[in-house]
């Protein structure tokens, strides 16, 4: 009990410490809650990103077969089809319409796409929800595009893709095989890709390896690859976030560094006093710690609380800009709230535990300080 | 009468409870978003299959963003991650992993 | 009680500086009354009691508190018997600003682990004994030197301890608030305490209640009383 106590005086008088310097320790606390904030901000969302990502690609096409002219990626014949399914252990090909279309008249990209599930009629259009939001259209309007012979190609919208699966569908643009064909001037014998599925999944790539051996002129692409690509997107390693936290960590860092190593002539004179009056050197860090601890604690609490609200319940708004990029669309779209343990157990030591120590390395000089020079 | 007053430690322990209670309900809600999402994905995957569609829409900017698994060799971002390039995107996003790949 | 024998301490050995603060000192301190220290500046009566207070050790000879040798303990055990055996009121107190009067007067405490109501209770009583209780609350930034030093003699007893070490209690203090401190000093005297005290102050080496006076000179006692 004695020592429960005595651990709470300890930390009552690290409060009062704390609460003596009110602007310092405030400045202190809410630059590290903003720290806090930025990284788990990341954190959380990329990780639910890549959740969502890995649920939503793990039915993608098992082999996207394409063709490659000159090191560009280039419309594919229609008789490579025959190829493709002659080569044993393919189930099935298909070819893919697929493409992009910028719209002059609000800067942005679509994606064009004939659904292979559905019969579009022609003149008609299925959107995603950010285009008929960026264009502010909805069933019924009609949507007049530039052919690539210059001839108007109009569109009545039909019905718009529900934004709940915006991740995926935000900029499409669903259109039938025949508009396809003729807004972008593609002829009958062409497409833009294949698709194959694979008897055997485990075959997967003997498949790749005997389709390459086929169609030299081919760049095969697996459902593997492309689900990687997800898994590493927002990672620490990409640049631009990479570049933001270190900015913001480095300044944290000095920051710390600065408080902890200047140990003012005041605080000296304290640990004196602290000393001679009956304290021991255990007790001096332990204040110290305490102090470090519930600043850590504090900031770590309300960082990240304020980070899961922000990604999971403001659909992460301060970082619309930086994954907006220079792109007009948008998508908005839901995260379902994940958290990866061991990612969060991470923060919590790299965040809570340096600065602790920061905070006490200092004192340790200071602790082995003659509590009698208090007499002078 | 001053001896009533609250402690400092007190008022922290308040506050550490509000904020472990935060924390705690964000563990809840971390627990069963998947959970009640599980509708909500499903109808999102199994449109994304149907579509044959292959990658996320978050960057709209450039094809080899909105596409990135589908970028060819040659298209940008694919010399380094952490290269700086004309789209920011790029730096958000890895090469696509077929890009590593020496063969087929 | 106490009993020092050829206690010497010097500063700064071997260096161009070096000051021999206390040069071989026999004393013995009886339990009860009340000791001043006099003796012009410099000539080591804070060093003395810095080393009879367990806030140094001294470079040579022998401190001994009832019988127990403490010149040679560690840090730790110094610590324990000058919480509960010494308190000290400093020359200039020494409180910590920011903190309340009676934050202040509980801090030597804290490490006891003491129930936190008790200790509060016992520091209040402390307080209104001293007629503080009304600025139990005021911070001690704005406190007269009086007041100042009240709350310094406070938190020296608020370990209940056998000795009380004052410096220069009167140095800062007008003739008035001299006859204060020497009032609350007969108190503690009746009360069964130790007081050790330095002092230039005629004033205070003469009073009433002084049981002995101890002459230092260059770090030699001249004169023990
Ligand atoms: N930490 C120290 N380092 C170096 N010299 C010191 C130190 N402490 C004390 N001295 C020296 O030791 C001598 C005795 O100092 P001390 O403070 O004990 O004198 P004092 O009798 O209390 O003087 P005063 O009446 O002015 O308070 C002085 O010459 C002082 O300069
Ligand atoms: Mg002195």
């Amino acid at each position: 009990m004695a020592g429960l106590e005595r651990q709470r005086q300890l930390l009552d008088f690290a409060l009062s410490s704390l609460a003596r310097r009110p602007m310092k320790n405030l400045a202190s606390l809410t630059v590290y809650t903003a720290v806090v904030f930025l990284l788990s901000s990341v954190m959380l969302m990329s990780h639910a990103i890549r959740r969502e990502a890995a649920a939503l690609l793990a039915g993608a096409p098992e082999l996207v077969v394409q063709r490659l002219v000159a090191g560009r990626h280039d419309l594919i014949p229609t008789d490579r089809l025959a190829t493709i399914r002659a080569v044993r252990g393919v189930a099935a090909a298909g070819g893919r319409l697929w493409g992009y279309l910028f719209d002059p008249a609000v800067a942005a990209n679509y994606t064009f796409l004939v659904p292979p599930d559905r019969s579009i009629a022609a003149g008609t259009a299925i959107i995603g929800s950010s285009v008929a939001a960026v264009r502010g259209v909805g069933p019924g309007d009609v949507m007049s595009f530039r052919g690539y012979d210059g001839r108007p190609v109009a569109f009545t919208v039909t019905s718009t893709i529900a934004a709940e699966s915006a991740l995926v569908a935000a900029d499409l643009f669903l259109v039938s095989e025949g508009d396809f064909r003729r807004l972008f001037g593609i002829p009958a014998d062409r497409f833009t890709d294949i698709v194959v599925t694979i008897r055997n999944p485990r075959e997967v790539r003997t498949v790749a390896e005997k389709i390459d051996a086929a169609l030299p002129d081919a760049r095969i692409i697996l459902r593997d690859e492309m689900r990687r690509t997800y898994e590493s997107v927002f990672d620490w390693r990409e640049g631009m976030v990479l570049v933001l936290l270190v900015g913001a960590i480095l300044a944290f860092a000095i920051f710390s560094w600065e408080k902890a190593s200047g140990l003012s002539a005041d605080e000296r004179r304290e640990i004196g006093i602290l000393k001679a009056v009956g304290w021991e050197t255990a007790d001096v860090i332990g204040v110290k710690m305490l102090e470090g601890l519930v600043m850590s604690l504090t900031a770590f609490l309300a960082g990240y609380g304020l980070a899961f609200l922000h990604v999971f319940h403001f659909g992460a708004r301060l970082f619309e800009p930086v994954l907006k990029g220079w792109s007009v669309l948008y998508p908005e779209f839901p995260l379902a709230p994940s958290v990866d343990e061991i990612q969060m157990a991470s923060l919590f030591f790299f965040t809570v535990f340096p600065y602790t120590l920061a905070t006490i390395v200092p004192i340790w000089r200071a602790a082995v300080v003659d509590p009698d020079m208090v007499m002078r | 009468m001053s001896t009533l007053r609250v402690r400092p430690s007190t008022v922290l322990f308040a506050i550490l409870a509000v904020g472990g209670v935060a924390f705690g309900t964000t563990c809840v809600e971390a627990c069963l978003g998947p959970g009640r999402a599980a509708v909500r994905l499903a109808r999102t995957a199994r449109l994304a299959e149907r579509l044959q569609l292959t990658d996320l829409c978050l960057f709209t900017e450039a094809r080899y963003t909105r596409h990135a698994s589908q970028a060819d060799r040659h298209a940008a971002f694919q010399d380094h991650p952490a290269a700086l390039e004309h789209f920011p995107s790029g730096s958000l996003m890895p090469p696509s992993g077929a890009a590593n790949r020496a063969s087929p | 009680m106490i009993h020092l024998s050829d206690v010497r301490k010097v500063f700064n050995q071997g260096r161009p500086n070096e000051v021999w603060a206390l040069n071989g000192i026999n004393l013995t301190l009886r339990q009860g009354g009340a000791t001043v220290f006099r003796g012009p500046s410099g000539s080591g009566k804070t060093t003395l009691l810095t080393l009879v207070g367990c806030l140094a050790r001294p470079s040579s000879g022998r401190v001994r508190l009832k019988d127990r040798d403490i010149s040679g303990l560690p840090e730790r055990f110094l610590t324990e018997i000058r919480r509960s055996t010494f308190g000290f009121v400093f020359q200039n107190f020494n409180l910590l600003s920011g903190l309340s009067a009676i934050q202040n007067v509980m801090i030597p405490a804290y490490p006891r682990g003491l129930p936190h109501k008790a200790l509060r209770r016992r520091a209040m009583a402390l307080l209104d004994m001293l007629d503080m209780g009304d600025k139990a609350e005021a911070e001690t930034r704005w406190l007269s030197g009086g007041e100042a030093q009240r709350i310094a003699i406070a938190r020296a007893l608020i370990n209940d301890p056998e000795v009380v070490i004052a410096d220069e209690p009167t140095a800062n203090l007008d003739s008035g608030l001299s006859a204060q401190f020497l009032a609350i000093a007969g108190r503690l005297k009746r009360d069964g305490k130790t007081l050790l005290v330095t002092s230039h102050d005629p004033f205070v080496c003469e009073a009433a209640l002084v049981d002995r006076v101890v002459t230092l000179h260059d770090g030699r006692i001249v004169e023990a009383g």
